[in-house]
């Protein structure tokens, strides 16, 4: 069954002169993990709030579960689950209180109410500190909260946006754990965003967006395999004269970065002993590895996701606005 | 990281039968004032310190103004009423007058911190948070506001069972209009930003000129225009009038101090039907502001 249960055509947002989104299609399938990959600012927040009706599209049509988002934007939300980029929660009520607040709002029955929230606490590991005010929880742990939150109501498409920001490495892979775990045990379809290159590898299927418009739709395999071959990089203490040597000797093209060449290659086993035979200028180091999605996004766009720059950026903000949260 | 993927879903969700938006936004006007209400008594010490500023102003004023007011005025033992015995009400008002408009503005603080989404975004109409934050701000007015009552054996006004019932609904019109009041304001509010200049240039002067501190006669005329346009004051006289009408003053004293205009006190009644309308149409105004998508 290949059901779409989300559909863009066209989705266009302008921000006065800026055009945030550029006419983005999409098809996201029952069932799929589904990750919406690119830099910061590439527009994914924005894209994603117009799938669930939170801002209205310049131009372009979407469906959610079947619905128009422009048409019946009140049907669409009783079927998505939404966990915000930025924190939603209210600190002063423990995380169950945060449960039932959001099992009222979105008209869980009654009867259901409580077993519903139980095993969302246990799914996402939050029965020991259900009980506790949720300003005493890790940032791991306010996460988790967020994604139970936004299953409670059994939505049948879960939108996440960038659920791992800021988040360390172990936290990251928990959450991932538990995103894959959900989808197993109710079939939710989920639909997230990510700066992170190396997590969209998880996803069924990914879309790379950038400056607007989506660059590259696809499975992983699909995307990596755009790189032709092998990524081999290399470090010299004399880099422009390899450069110039590599592209005459040996006919291919590397891109450079301060000391660093890199270049693309049918069969980097056989090419590493090539290069080091027939170079003159110092080679310092050598590496060889099969692409990876941060040598799709160089190769589409002619530049590399900083994301250490970036996360430091957004893990600052969270800390500042976790800090005022204190505050309230 | 390496995280191992689940094989494919074997269920897939059923669609969620329709919702009922009405009883949802009602079920919805319930959990916002329930949030708001275990808020208030979890935060203890706001609690504490949201009394303790009251009874500071009955001290300050009640024996220093008291003292220096002395017996020439319309205060001292020739009137029948001392100063402090008449700030009693118009400082239960003031407690009751800042409690209903920060409560109600939390709203921007709800926003500040991102919870507003999570409640905006709800399949609910958004009549239902601009009017379970008015009910939240008016019920922890409220209960403010009762719970000072209990000083009043220490000011000298003796108070009655039949004062008690007949001060509930009025606290209660009060709270709700101005609740109704910050509802609308952080409606037009998008940010923490104008927070200090509504504090300064709105509620200040709200409570200065709403004859919780002075009686509203014999005032320069431009004054006593303003006291009268300042909705606080159609709250806090009919709290006033009834609260001191138990406790064995001659109620000509009371009344020379009371509301009037042009001469003529206004009915109790009268005052509070003001002071609904007033919440009303300021509630009517936050439901059409909030309901403008952002
Ligand atoms: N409310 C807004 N008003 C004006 N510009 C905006 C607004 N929101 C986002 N933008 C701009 O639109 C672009 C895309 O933003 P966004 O969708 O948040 O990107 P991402 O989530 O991929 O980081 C950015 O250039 C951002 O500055
Ligand atoms: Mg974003």
């Amino acid at each position: 069954m290949s059901e779409a249960v989300i559909e863009a055509k066209g989705l266009v947002k302008k921000y006065g002169q800026l055009e945030a989104v550029r006419g983005i299609d999409l098809e996201v399938k029952q069932g799929e993990i589904f990750g919406f990959l690119g830099p910061n600012g590439a527009g994914k927040s924005t894209t994603i709030s117009m799938l669930c009706t939170l801002l209205k599209p310049t131009a372009g049509s979407a469906s959610v579960a079947g619905i128009d988002v422009m048409h019946d934007p009140a049907r669409v939300r009783q079927r998505i689950g939404l966990v915000f980029q930025d924190p939603s929660l209210d600190d002063q009520l423990t995380g169950r209180e945060n449960l039932e607040f959001h099992a009222f709002i979105y008209s869980v029955p009654a009867e259901h109410r409580r077993e519903r929230i139980d095993k969302m606490l246990e799914l996402l590991q939050l029965t020991d500190r259900a009980g506790s005010q949720v300003r005493t929880y890790s940032g791991g742990m306010k996460r988790r909260l967020e994604i139970a939150r936004g299953m409670l109501h059994e939505p049948q498409i879960l939108f996440l946006d960038e659920p791992t920001l800021g988040l360390d490495p172990q936290t990251r892979r928990n959450i991932w754990t538990h995103l894959n775990d959900l989808r197993a045990r109710t079939g939710v379809t989920i639909f997230m965003t990510t700066h992170y290159m190396d997590e969209a590898e998880y996803c069924d299927r990914i879309a790379i967006i950038d400056k607007g418009q989506i660059v590259a739709q696809g499975t992983p395999d699909q995307l990596k395999a755009m790189v032709g071959g092998d990524v081999v990089t290399m470090t010299s203490s004399k880099p422009e004269d390899a450069l110039e040597e590599i592209q005459k000797v040996l006919g291919v093209v590397p891109t450079r970065d301060d000391g660093t060449l890199r270049m693309e290659v049918q069969d980097g086993r056989k090419f590493v002993p090539r290069l080091v035979r027939e170079l003159t200028v110092p080679v310092d180091t050598i590496s060889l590895r099969r692409p990876s999605l941060d040598d799709v996004f160089l190769k589409l766009t002619g530049r590399a996701i900083r994301e250490e720059e970036a996360s430091d950026r957004e893990r600052m903000r969270a800390m500042a606005s976790r800090w005022m949260g204190r505050r309230r | 990281m390496s995280v191992e993927t689940a094989a494919a879903p074997k269920v897939a969700p059923r669609a969620p039968a329709p919702i009922d938006t009405r009883a949802a936004s009602l079920r919805a006007v319930y959990i916002i004032w329930y949030r708001d209400i275990l808020r208030y008594w979890r935060d203890r010490w706001r609690l504490v310190a949201s009394l303790a500023q009251p009874l500071l102003f009955l001290v300050v004023f009640g024996s220093g103004l008291s003292s220096s007011l002395g017996s020439g005025g319309v205060f001292g033992s020739r009137g029948g009423l001392s100063y402090i015995q008449f700030v009693f009400p118009g400082i239960i008002g003031m407690s009751i007058l800042f409690t209903s408009i920060l409560g109600a503005m939390s709203i921007v603080w709800d926003r500040e911190f991102g919870f507003l989404k999570e409640v905006l975004v709800a399949p609910i109409d958004r009549w239902a948070v601009a009017i379970g934050k008015a009910l939240g701000g008016t019920t922890q007015a409220m209960i403010q506001g009762l719970i000072l009552l209990v000083l009043a054996p220490f000011v000298g006004v003796k108070l009655s069972l039949l004062t008690i019932l007949e001060v509930v609904p009025l606290a209660f019109v009060l709270a709700f209009g101005l609740s109704a009041f910050g509802v609308m304001l952080a409606s037009m509010m998008k940010s923490l930003q104008g927070f200090q200049v509504v504090m300064n240039f709105l509620m200040m002067p709200m409570f200065f000129l709403s004859g919780a501190l002075f009686p509203l006669t014999n005032l320069p005329g431009w004054m006593t225009f303003v006291t009268r346009i300042d909705p606080a004051s159609y709250g806090i006289d009919p709290l006033r009038r009834v609260i001191l009408s138990n406790s064995g003053l001659p109620s000509a004293a009371i009344d020379r101090l009371g509301l009037t205009i042009n001469g003529q006190v206004l009915p109790i009644p009268l005052e509070a039907g003001i002071m609904l309308a007033f919440g009303f149409i300021l509630l009517g105004v936050a439901v059409v502001m909030f309901q403008r998508r952002d």
